[in-house]
């Protein structure tokens, strides 16, 4: 049943069709899916991509493994993937939203890489690992909050205020935070800290 | 031909520039030195008096020409002025707008935009003269016979509400680019919401081109009734957030800084959350 359906993703060969394989793959939970799924993230068909990573988010922790090798060569796949792994939440894509955010050079994958730094579900981690990994996010979302580009620190703001649902982490953000409000010359930045701190 | 334009140049193989030796290029005998420092100066915003002067000098130059007659560094000076927003540069940009040159006349209307110069209101409505029935092609170019979509945004920009009988006509032009130029104008110059309708509706275009383009228009003129067509239409996510950047930035005044933001800056800044 789901090889077929995965055939059907492989020959659509309208955008049309793709879309209409794709949400028929999606409808059944299966983890031999999964692959052609996250294939689909290449097929620069934004549709079928959007119904993929609704998809691949349900199944949730299942998919996170092969979620984490990345397209190195379609920077638009690579935001698909980081997306969905944010969705999920899995603490163990901490080391590719990391990498993503501080280091890639497209601006979609940055964006949502930092958004996800902020909602990983660090309880699924034990002490000391957990305090490890949250010293690590923060200082990734520090350290992009200076990006020269407005949308990378408008993604680390929304980062930064997820994070600040842990109470050790508050102080630190907060001051980061009231140092934008007075020194960001971006409008749109100082109203996005304001609500994150409102 | 296709001029090129200052995308080309990419970080990596543009020789390396101070803003002294891009001035002294200025002057160079190589034309193609004169042109690169021009646009290299508004790319890093040189805002030197001396920089200026010169670059208001290149508006005027007559040694760099193209085959079809045109005036390359007078281009590129003319867009470099623009960013650099030094008002000094207004009355020879103004001059610019009767260059025989198409392009120099674009970039000085784009450059008259970003300076929001009222002066150059009847300069820049002379170019509007006879109407949609002299907006035409020009035959063998890839452009009509002047820069309406540029003149209409800098008329919308300054906003000339003077020119308002003049601009409405083209809401019915054939070319896209210049009637979104016309919606965002009226926009602009009278607040109806029907025009921020009009390019609402060009979302839903067929052509990502035009989507994208008039994401840029909702942005510019922060139409608060697009937001929530913003951010489903169909194109890419860097597309969307400047819209609402736009749209955000028209909700949020020196007061409101002060206090709290709004419900509608909160409701653009929920959107653009959700398209991270």
């Amino acid at each position: 049943m789901t090889d077929e359906l995965i055939r059907a993703v492989a020959l659509a060969d309208t955008p049309e069709k793709m879309v209409a394989a794709v949400k028929n793959l999606a409808a059944v939970p299966d983890v031999a899916a999964i692959p052609t799924l996250i294939a689909v993230f290449g097929y620069n068909n934004p549709t079928a991509a959007t119904v993929a990573v609704a998809a691949l988010t349900a199944m949730g922790a299942i998919a996170v493994p092969q979620l984490l090798s990345l397209d190195d060569y379609n920077y638009g796949a690579r935001a698909y993937s980081i997306r969905t792994l944010a969705a999920i939440g899995d603490p163990r894509a901490l080391d590719v939203l990391i990498t993503a955010a501080a280091t890639d050079f497209a601006p979609s994958v940055r964006r949502a890489a930092a958004q996800g730094l902020g909602n990983l579900d660090w309880h699924q981690l034990n002490s000391p690992q957990r305090e490890t990994a949250l010293k690590k996010a923060l200082e990734t979302l520090l350290l992009i909050s200076q990006d020269s580009e407005w949308s990378i620190r408008y993604a680390a703001v929304v980062g930064l205020q997820a994070l600040a649902q842990i109470p050790d982490l508050q102080p630190p953000i907060h001051t980061r935070l009231q140092q934008m409000l007075t020194t960001d010359d971006e409008k749109a930045i100082r109203a996005r800290v304001q609500l994150a701190i409102s | 031909m296709r001029e090129p334009t200052a995308s080309e140049y990419s970080a990596e193989t543009a020789p390396q520039l101070t803003p002294e030796v891009a001035l002294a290029n200025l002057q160079s005998s190589d034309l193609s030195l004169r042109y690169y420092a021009a646009w290299w100066l508004g790319k890093f915003r040189v805002r030197r008096p001396d920089v200026i002067n010169a670059l208001i000098a290149a508006l005027e130059d007559e040694a760099d020409r193209t085959e079809m007659g045109g005036y390359p560094l007078r281009r590129n000076a003319a867009r470099a002025l623009g960013k650099l927003g030094d008002n000094t540069a207004i009355p020879g940009l103004i001059k610019c707008l009767e260059c025989p040159d198409f392009y120099v006349r674009e970039a000085a209307a784009q450059s008259l935009q970003k300076l929001r110069e009222k002066t150059a209101a009847p300069a820049l409505m002379k170019m509007l003269a006879g109407g949609v029935a002299e907006a035409v092609q020009v035959p063998g170019r890839p452009h009509l016979n002047q820069p309406y979509e540029a003149v209409i945004e800098a008329l919308g920009a300054i906003g000339a509400t003077e020119a308002i009988s003049l601009i409405s006509p083209f809401l019915e032009h054939e070319v896209p680019g210049v009637n979104c130029a016309a919606a965002r104008a009226m926009y602009q110059l009278t607040q109806d919401p029907i025009y921020g309708e009009r390019l609402v509706k060009m979302l839903s275009s067929e052509d990502l081109k035009l989507r994208r383009l008039v994401l840029g228009d909702l942005g510019a003129i922060g139409y608060i009734g697009a937001a929530e067509a913003i951010a489903s239409t169909k194109a890419e996510n860097s597309f969307k957030l400047m819209a609402l950047k736009g749209l955000l930035e028209h909700q949020l005044t020196p007061e409101s800084e002060a206090l709290s933001v709004s419900d509608h800056a909160i409701q653009v800044m929920n959107l653009m959350d959700s398209l991270l």
